[in-house]
């Protein structure tokens, strides 16, 4: 007596499709990665230890202080009493704003303080001294 | 006879596709970095020059000038030092307000040194003054 042959099951991983799936991934993560652009000015970031993280861009302006007293802010090159224009708007259009101040390392208090007063007028008043780990 | 040879196989060999587009895929991985702004967090006080009166005893003057010489309470200070005077302070008045005011000339950097300092000893009361 003969028995029929079972079907035989495979008992193997299909691993053909396997690089498509890969590959679809490497593709999702080479279109996320955003290279850091640099919009703004050359500023060396002071350092500092007790820091935190700003919860979220959308909410955040920054506003950028060179060394020789340049300010901008979204790309654009403006004086200290523009700031207050600008960022009037800014606040109108979103109330919890922050504006994250990167400001050069020898940059002149009497600005930051120039600009402190601008943003006071128009009620930014949430500000963050954007700054770099300090390790020792 | 050795044309016929040469036709043998004609497929791109595939099994380490996998590999390849795992490596590149590690590579992206790790070479992401999510940039995040991070500094230190301050609160700047409303429009209007507004008196509030406090007293002499509750105001710890912290002053730099442009140099970078920190005058705290009429005591030159080290800047490292800060956080470690102006703790014991703070557990001994905890209503304490630090008043910092800088020269016009103080270095940027300065000044957040010292703010990082007042931040290191938990202080939350910080009062800037206009350099001007």
């Amino acid at each position: 007596m003969k028995f029929t042959k079972k079907t035989k099951i495979s008992s193997e991983i299909p691993t053909a499709s396997m690089p498509d799936i890969i590959f679809m991934l490497l593709i999702f993560f080479m279109v996320t990665t955003v290279l850091k652009e640099h919009s703004g000015l050359p500023v060396n970031l002071p350092k500092a230890k007790r820091i935190e993280k700003l919860k979220s861009k959308r909410h955040t302006v920054q506003l950028w202080v060179s060394k020789d007293g340049m300010i901008s802010i979204d790309d654009r090159l403006l004086s200290v009493d523009e700031v207050s224009m600008v960022m009037y708007d800014k606040r109108v259009a979103d109330p919890q704003i922050v504006v994250s101040l990167k400001g050069d390392e020898e940059a002149e208090m009497g600005l930051i303080s120039d600009i402190h007063e601008n943003l006071r007028k128009v009620e930014a008043l949430k500000l963050n001294y954007s700054t770099k780990t300090l390790v020792d | 006879m050795a044309n016929k040879r040469r036709f043998k196989g004609g497929e791109i060999p595939t099994s380490s596709m996998a590999d390849i587009a795992f490596l590149l895929l590690i590579f992206f991985l790790v070479t992401t970095t999510i940039d995040t702004d991070k500094g230190l967090g301050i609160v700047l006080p409303p429009p209007g020059d507004m008196e509030i009166e406090i007293r002499k005893e509750n105001i710890l003057n912290c002053l730099i000038n442009s140099q970078g010489k920190v005058l705290l309470d009429e005591e030159p200070t080290a800047i490292e030092q800060i956080h470690r005077i102006v703790g014991q302070k703070l557990r001994a008045n905890d209503k304490l307000i630090v008043s910092v005011k800088s020269h016009p000339k103080t270095a940027y950097n300065d000044y957040v040194r010292v703010i990082d300092q007042l931040k290191m000893a938990d202080a939350k009361r910080i009062s800037i003054a206009n350099s001007n």
